[in-house]
C-alpha cells in the first residue's frame, strides 16, 4: 500500500535493510534481556507470584466475573449508544435550525467532559431520583456515562458517514419522490451503516477500555477492580497488572481484527456507492477514539 | 448489497450475542434489599485481615468475623448473609437508601459522618501507623522527613503526614494499598502509612510474612464503628448488645488474634460501647 | 454557592492539567510521527514494530499504562526520569511518559490516514526526481499529510486533555486528584463535579473550535 513511497529495494538496499533489521533485533533482544534481568532482580519472576494464574479459582472468583462485568457494561453501552448516536447524528444534519443547533450543543458538551465525571454525575442522579438498588446502580451509572460520551462520538461517526455518501443518492431519492424521512431511512442510513461498521466496531474497543473507569470512584467490579481484589489476596500486584493488560489486549485485538475483517468484506463488496469512511471524512471525529477507522481509508490510494 | 446485509446482520448478531451472554452471566442479582431471610452487610473486598474476598469466594477478616457474629445475634445464620462491597465513597449512600443493613468496613466514627449515619460500637480502636521493612530504623514520625512514604491518594493518613507529622517526607500516592505494599517490598518506598489494622492485615499475609513490621506509632485514633441507617436506633442497640457479648465471651479477642496475630500487632483492648477516643 | 471552593487550589490543579497536556502533546506528536514513518518504511522489521506497538498500546486501558510507568518502570526498572528522590516530579514526568506512549499510537494512526490522503502522483513525482524514502516522506508527503489531519489531531488533543485525569492514579496533583480529595472532604459531590466539568469544557471546546477552523483553512484543496 505504501510501497509507492520507495523503490523496490535493489541488492544494496536489501543488504542495508538486512543490516538495519539485525541492528533492530539486537537492540530489541538487549532490551528484553535487560527487562527480564531487572524483573528477576526484584523477584517479580518468582513462580509463586504467577502460580495463582494457573489455578482455576483465580479465574472463577476474580478475573472471569470481572471480565464478565466489563463485557456486560460494554455491550449494554454499545447497544444503547448506537441508536442514540444515530439519532443525534441525523438530528445534526436536520434542515431545521431548532433541531440541528441543540443536537450539536449536546454532542459537543458530552464530548468535552471526561467520562469519569459523567459516570459520577449519573451515579448521583440515580441515588437522588430513582430507587435502583445498590446491586445495579454502579452498572447503571457506568453504562449511562459510557452511553452519553460514546453516543456523542457515534453521532459524529454517523454524521460523517452520511455526509460521505455521494450526493447523487439523495438527489435520486428526491427525484423518485421520496420524502426527507424516507430518504434518510431507506436510502441513506442503510448505506451509511455499512460504511460505518468498522468505525463502530472500533468504538467498542474504547468502550471496553473505558469500563475500567467504573471501578475508580463507583464500586463497579469490572476487570481492573477485580484485579485489585486478586492482588490483595495473592500479593502479586505487578504480575496481576500484566495479566489484566494481556486480557484487555486479547479482547480488544479480537474486536479490532473483527473490524478489519469487516472492512475487508466491505471493500470486496464495493459495488453500489462503495464508500468507506476514511480519515478525511471523519475529520470531525475524535480520532483518538476511532483510531482503527482512520487507518482503514480506501481513499487516497498511496 | 446482499453481502453487505450479511455483514451488517452478523455484526448485529455478534453485538446481541455479547449482550445476551454477558447478561446471562449475571446470576447473583436477586434484588430487593433486606427482604426475606437474607441480611445484607457492607464490607471491603480487598483488605487482607479486615475484609477480603478469598479465592474460593468466601470472605475473611476481622470486619467479616465481627459482622458474622453480630448477624448471628440478630438472628441470621452465616449462610443467610449476603456480603456487599462498599467502597469508601459510597458508604453513606448505601446506608441511607437501605441497600445494606449495616456496614463493617474500616469505618471510622467522625463527626461529619455522624451527621449522615449512625454508628454502633466502636468495636476496634486503630491508630495511624507506619509499616516498614524488618530492620528499618524508622521509629518515630519525625524520622520520616526526607524519607519515601506511600499512602492512598487523598486519604486522611496522607493529609496528616503532610500537615503535621512529617511535612518534609517524600510522599507518593497510589489508588490502592496493595500498590504501596508492592513499592515497600521492592524498596521504592521506605514506609507505608495508614491505620495499623490495615497494615497488620497486609503484614500477616503468607507472602509477606516476616518481611515487614509495624513501627508501633499512634499517630491518630481511629474508632471503627458499625454504620447503620440514620435514626435506626433499634438496630444500633441490638448491634451494641451483640458487640458487648462478643467481647465478654472471648470471641472478640479470638478474632483479633486470628486475623492480626501473625503481624505482631499489639491491639488495644476492646473499646467500650459509645466511648470514642479522640 | 461556590464557597466550598475555599481552601482548594482549583486553578493550580488545572494548571497542572494544562502542563501535562502540553508536554504530552508535543512528545506524542514527535513519537507518533516517528511511529507513522516506521509503519510506512521500507524496512520490514520497523513496519512490524510499528504495527505491534500501536496494536498493543491502543488496546490497553490508559490507567494500566500509567500505573505501570510508576510501579514497573520506576520501581523495577529504575527509570525514574532523573527524579528518583522527588516523587512529585517523578510522578509528573512518568505521567507525561505514559501519556506520550499511549497518545502516540493514536497520533500515528491519524498521520498514517493522512498519508493515505496524499495523491499517488505526489509520491511518484518525488521518486521520479530522485528523492529517497526519507526525503519523499519529509519534504513531500508529511507536509501535505499533516494539513489533512489537523482535524483528527485536534480530537486526539482533546482526548489527551481529558486523559490527563488518569494521572491521578499515580498521585499527580492535577484536576482529578483535587476533585477526589474534595469529594472525600466535602458534601457537595454534584457541585464539585460541575465545577470540574466546566473546567474541562473551558479547556477542550476552544481547542476543538480553533483547530477545526485551522484545519479547514489549511486543508489542501484538491
Amino acid at each position: 500500500m505504501s510501497s509507492v513511497l520507495y523503490d523496490t529495494p535493489g541488492p544494496r538496499a536489501r543488504r542495508r535493510n538486512v543490516v538495519l533489521s539485525l541492528v533492530f533485533i539486537a537492540l530489541l533482544a538487549l532490551l528484553i534481556w535487560w527487562l527480564w534481568q531487572k524483573m528477576d532482580d526484584k523477584g517479580q519472576l518468582k513462580w509463586d507470584l504467577w502460580e495463582p494464574f494457573t489455578t482455576g479459582q483465580a479465574w472463577t472468583t476474580y478475573l472471569l466475573p470481572g471480565l464478565g462485568n466489563t463485557l456486560k457494561a460494554a455491550a449494554l453501552a454499545m447497544v444503547i449508544a448506537l441508536p442514540l448516536g444515530a439519532l443525534f447524528g441525523i438530528a445534526r444534519l436536520s434542515d431545521h435550525r431548532w433541531i440541528r443547533v441543540p443536537a450539536g450543543a449536546v454532542v459537543e458538551f458530552f464530548r468535552a467532559i471526561p467520562v469519569l465525571l459523567l459516570m459520577l454525575f449519573a451515579n448521583e442522579f440515580y441515588v437522588r431520583s430513582t430507587d435502583i438498588g445498590s446491586d445495579e446502580r454502579p452498572l447503571y451509572a457506568v453504562v449511562t456515562g459510557l452511553v452519553l460520551y460514546n453516543a456523542s462520538v457515534l453521532a459524529e461517526v454517523v454524521r460523517a458517514g452520511i455526509l460521505a455518501l455521494p450526493k447523487g443518492q439523495t438527489e435520486a431519492a428526491y427525484a423518485i419522490g421520496l420524502r426527507k424521512g424516507q430518504t434518510m431511512t431507506s436510502i441513506l442510513l442503510p448505506q451509511a451503516v455499512t460504511v460505518m461498521l468498522p468505525a463502530i466496531v472500533s468504538q467498542l474497543v474504547v468502550i471496553v477500555k473505558d469500563t475500567a473507569l467504573g471501578g475508580v470512584l463507583l464500586q463497579y467490579s469490572e476487570l481492573l477492580s477485580a484485579r485489585s481484589t486478586l492482588a490483595a489476596n495473592y500479593a502479586n500486584v505487578i504480575p496481576s497488572f500484566i495479566v489484566v493488560a494481556i486480557i484487555f489486549i486479547v479482547v480488544n485485538f479480537t474486536l479490532t481484527s473483527f473490524a478489519s475483517w469487516l472492512e475487508g468484506r466491505l471493500r470486496r463488496s464495493k459495488r453500489g456507492t462503495g464508500t468507506v469512511l476514511t480519515g478525511e471524512d471523519v475529520e470531525e471525529l475524535n480520532a483518538a477514539e476511532v483510531g482503527g477507522t482512520l487507518s482503514t481509508g480506501t481513499g487516497g490510494g498511496i | 448489497m446482499k453481502l453487505r446485509k450479511v455483514t451488517a446482520a452478523s455484526a448485529t448478531a455478534l453485538a446481541l450475542a455479547l449482550a445476551v451472554t454477558a447478561c446471562g452471566g449475571d446470576k447473583d442479582s436477586d434484588s430487593g434489599s433486606g427482604g426475606g431471610s437474607k441480611i445484607k452487610i457492607g464490607i471491603k473486598y480487598d483488605q487482607p485481615g479486615l475484609g477480603l474476598k478469598q479465592p474460593d469466594g468466601s470472605f475473611s477478616g476481622f470486619d467479616v468475623d465481627v459482622a458474622t457474629y453480630v448477624a448471628k445475634e440478630l438472628g441470621y445464620q452465616p449462610d443467610q448473609i449476603e456480603w456487599v462491597e462498599t467502597k469508601s465513597a459510597d458508604r453513606e449512600n448505601a446506608l441511607a437508601r437501605g441497600d445494606v443493613k449495616f456496614i463493617t468496613a474500616t469505618y471510622s466514627i467522625t463527626d461529619e459522618r455522624k451527621q449522615k449515619v449512625d454508628f454502633a460500637g466502636p468495636y476496634l480502636l486503630a491508630h495511624q501507623d507506619l509499616l516498614v521493612k524488618t530492620g528499618s530504623d524508622i521509629s518515630q514520625g519525625t524520622d520520616l522527613n526526607g524519607k519515601k512514604l506511600c499512602s492512598v491518594t487523598g486519604s486522611t493518613s496522607a493529609q496528616n503526614v503532610q500537615k503535621t507529622i512529617a511535612p518534609k517526607a517524600n510522599l507518593r500516592e497510589y489508588s490502592g494499598y496493595s500498590e504501596c505494599i508492592a513499592g515497600l517490598q521492592s524498596g521504592a518506598v521506605d514506609a507505608v502509612t495508614t491505620d495499623d489494622s490495615i497494615l497488620a492485615g497486609f503484614a500477616a499475609q503468607d507472602k509477606y510474612k516476616g518481611q515487614f513490621k509495624l513501627a508501633g506509632l499512634k499517630l491518630s485514633n481511629e474508632n471503627y464503628g458499625i454504620g447503620v441507617k440514620k435514626g435506626d436506633t433499634a438496630t444500633e442497640d441490638k448491634i451494641n448488645k451483640a458487640l458487648e457479648k462478643m467481647v465478654s465471651d472471648g470471641s472478640w479477642q479470638k478474632a483479633v488474634d486470628a486475623n492480626f496475630g501473625p503481624a505482631n500487632y499489639k491491639n488495644e483492648p476492646a473499646p467500650k460501647i459509645g466511648q470514642i477516643v479522640q | 454557592m461556590f464557597d466550598f471552593l475555599e481552601g482548594y487550589d482549583v486553578l493550580g490543579a488545572f494548571w497542572m492539567t494544562v502542563k501535562l497536556t502540553a508536554l504530552s502533546a508535543v512528545g506524542s506528536l514527535v513519537w507518533g510521527t516517528l511511529l507513522a514513518a516506521m509503519r510506512v518504511s521500507p524496512v520490514p522489521l520497523m513496519r512490524g514494530f510499528g504495527t505491534v506497538y500501536v496494536n498493543i498500546v491502543r488496546n490497553i486501558p490508559l490507567t494500566v499504562i500509567i500505573i505501570f510507568t510508576s510501579l514497573g518502570l520506576a520501581d523495577i526498572f529504575g527509570v525514574t526520569m532523573g527524579a528518583s528522590d522527588d516523587f512529585k516530579l517523578q510522578g509528573f514526568r512518568l505521567a507525561v511518559l505514559g501519556l506520550v506512549a499511549y497518545t502516540a499510537a493514536f497520533v500515528c494512526e491519524a498521520i498514517r490516514s493522512g498519508i493515505n490522503t496524499v495523491p499517488l502522483g505526489q509520491a511518484e513525482a518525488a521518486r521520479a526526481i530522485g528523492l529517497g524514502f526519507t526525503q519523499t516522506l519529509r519534504l513531500i508527503v508529511l507536509p501535505q499529510a499533516f494539513r489533512a489531519v489537523i482535524g483528527p489531531l485536534a480530537n486526539v488533543l482533546i482526548a489527551l486533555t481529558k486523559n490527563t485525569t488518569v494521572a491521578a492514579a499515580i498521585g499527580v496533583a492535577e484536576a482529578a486528584t483535587l476533585m477526589k480529595s474534595m469529594i472525600e472532604n466535602e458534601a457537595q459531590t454534584l457541585a464539585i463535579g460541575a465545577v470540574f466539568a466546566f473546567g474541562f469544557v473551558v479547556l477542550t471546546l476552544p481547542t476543538g473550535l480553533i483547530l477545526g477552523w485551522l484545519g479547514k483553512r489549511l486543508a489542501v484543496k484538491r
